[in-house]
């Protein structure tokens, strides 16, 4: 008889995993700093109501006495306003902290709700095949040969303002791509054996799909899923500056944008600069996360 | 090939109704262009008059068919707001877009090739890695804003540039252009240039990727054992080689420039097709609308057909695999 001892391999738990994931993730330093300004602003915007001295959207908190006032000088309120103030009085700071969260609420929503249209129609064609898949891609493929802003553009102009309106425009302007992604990394998953094995048990299709298929398609999805949000506040943010997005009343970075582009020929340029300055930053940063962790998770890099 | 052909085509047709159905009905739900058109004051006689010349009164199936059967008579309707034809107003504003579109995708070229070629020639150089970092912002900014930027550096601080419109036009050719004149050149520079970034960075990329697989190609190793100069493997070698896969990419992405050229118009005031369907969304213009989608969904079924033609025509598995 020969003692025989299996050498089982270390089960890699979640937490296992997750710390693997960072020690690859922080080799680029650019990456963690983009990590570390998303992180600060989207607490900064959230939190905006407990850091920033005005409502700027309470018009009893506003006076008309303080408009156009520069940055750095001090207002009415008695507090300065660092980033100066707006055409009604509003403080740009708290202006911009507010319309960031707006961004970020839409530039999410949207980005899940897409997330979710998209996974169910690439899966579905994936799995079933033939003329189901035939006619939903064929539908995907044409709406990607279309720019993204034009499909936006024309569904926030048929459905008019307001934020569910916009989340809308952009998930329809966006599902495509996780479904294309999808399809694709489904259709390469499902010749498998372990989904044939799957589909020759009484298992319910559901069941394959979301348990089995799913979650070994799940990691191209997540950095499509970071770039898309970037894009969606910043596809928000051109529907808005052409004037179809969100009415100024409720607004969001792009508004701001929008609203000060009308008086930077006045010399007053912080009312457009600031708001463009946090938008462009939250944009690149959350684009270069994306493509950190498309480096990181790519089976072609790993140790 | 000709059973795909016809399959392409016919599905190509249903795709042309349905996006036109669902346009015109999109379209209408928007609102009320009588409101906007005439003063609230008018009297209620005068209002309906109006519903009835322009066929509001009818269901909107019928306004669908009267739609459709003008169409094909070569009449896409008059415009509500400026009282003329669409089709004369969409191409009396269609050449400054061209004009547009053409100084932007000459700036992209010039620049995005030889930028590539440099980030693929030497990829670890700071230079190449300032490249693609570039090309990354050129990809993620939104135009509008990068757009504005230029307005406020160049115009308004340090006033070398008008801020917007199209400048002075005279006669070239047999068209009216702004290129023929210094001041239409100033005033197309910085909006030819906000519209090129995002095709610059594309093409640096493209054009790095090419490059990056070139030089460690065969063909390459064997001219530089030949003891060739760089420069002449680079030009007279590998750019002819990448080149196709460039221009194919490049010309599916003249489309999307009459896109983005909405944005660029509207930030520099540009009278060009752009500016013109953002007015008539803003406005409430509804057959201006109405044609320029239809114009431009037909415009990406033709694109999209036309590579789906070539794809079959050069690789034939493609029409033997997907008939239909």
């Amino acid at each position: 008889m020969v003692d025989v001892t299996v050498q089982t391999p270390p089960v890699e738990t979640r937490a296992v995993r997750l710390r693997h994931f960072w020690s690859d993730y922080r080799r680029s330093w650019v990456a963690v700093l983009a990590l570390a300004i998303i992180t600060t602003l989207v607490l900064a915007s959230f939190g905006a109501p407990f850091l920033v001295p005005q409502n700027p959207y309470d018009l009893a908190q506003l006076d008309w006495a303080d408009a156009f006032l520069r940055p750095g000088q001090t207002g009415s309120g008695g507090y300065v306003h660092l980033l100066g103030t707006d055409n009604a009085g509003r403080d740009m700071l708290s202006a911009i902290l507010y319309g960031l969260r707006t961004s970020f609420v839409i530039g999410i929503t949207a980005g899940i709700l897409a997330l979710i249209l998209g996974i169910s129609i690439g899966l579905t064609a994936a799995y079933f095949g033939g003329r189901i898949e035939a006619l939903l891609m064929r539908i995907v493929d044409l709406q990607l040969s279309m720019p993204a802003i034009l499909l936006a553009l024309v569904m926030a102009a048929m459905l008019g303002q307001g934020v569910p309106q916009i989340v809308l425009a952009l998930v329809v302007a966006q599902y495509a791509y996780f479904a294309r992604t999808t399809h694709g990394a489904a259709s390469v998953e499902r010749r498998k054996d372990y989904i044939e094995a799957a589909r020759s048990t009484p298992l319910p299709t559901r069941r394959i799909l979301f348990k089995h298929l799913l979650p070994n398609v799940l990691p191209p999805l997540i950095v499509v899923a970071t770039v898309q949000v970037a894009s969606a506040i910043s596809l928000e943010a051109t529907l808005s500056f052409l004037g179809v997005g969100l009415p100024l009343t409720e607004p969001s970075l792009g508004s701001l944008i929008s609203n000060g582009f009308k008086y930077i020929h006045a010399g007053r340029s912080w009312l457009s600069i600031y708001p463009g300055i946090f938008l462009m930053v939250t944009v690149v940063a959350i684009n270069l996360v994306g493509d950190q962790v498309r480096t990181v998770i790519d089976p072609r890099n790993s140790r | 090939m000709l059973g795909y052909l016809v399959g392409r085509l016919s599905q190509a047709v249903v795709v042309v109704f349905v996006m036109s159905v669902i346009v015109f009905v999109g379209v209408y739900a928007i609102g009320n262009p009588i409101d906007v058109m005439i003063d609230p004051g008018a009297t209620q006689e005068i209002r309906e008059n109006l519903i009835r010349q322009y066929g509001l009164d009818l269901p909107l199936w019928q306004q669908y068919f009267t739609f459709v059967g003008n169409v094909f008579q070569g009449d896409l309707g008059r415009s509500m707001v400026y009282n003329i034809s669409v089709t004369s107003l969409v191409f009396s504003r269609l050449p400054a877009t061209v004009e547009l579109v053409m100084v932007s995708v000459c700036i992209a070229t010039i620049i995005g090739i030889p930028a590539g070629l440099y980030a693929g020639y030497k990829p670890d150089s700071i230079a190449a890695k300032l490249i693609m970092a570039l090309s990354v912002l050129g990809f993620s900014v939104p135009t509008f804003w990068i757009g504005m930027l230029l307005i406020m550096g160049f115009a308004v601080n340090l006033g070398w540039l008008p801020s917007g419109g199209r400048g002075e036009v005279a006669q070239f050719l047999w068209f009216k252009t702004s290129l023929a004149t210094g001041d239409g050149w100033a005033h197309v520079i910085m909006p030819a240039v906000n519209l090129s970034l995002f095709k610059m960075g594309l093409m640096i990329r493209l054009t790095r990727a090419g490059m990056v697989e070139a030089m460690g190609a065969e063909y390459v190793r064997f001219a530089r054992a030949q003891g060739l100069p760089d420069r002449q493997i680079v030009f007279g070698h590998i750019l002819r080689n990448i080149s196709i896969p460039i221009i194919t990419v490049f010309g599916l992405e003249l489309g999307s420039t009459l896109a983005f050229a909405v944005v660029t118009e509207t930030v520099f005031n540009w009278p060009g097709v752009g500016k013109l369907i953002i007015d008539s969304i803003l406005q409430l213009d509804r057959p201006v609308m109405v044609s320029y989608l239809v114009m431009v969904v037909l415009l990406f079924v033709l694109i999209n057909l036309a590579v789906d033609l070539i794809y079959a025509r050069l690789d034939p598995r493609v029409r033997l695999k997907g008939g239909s």
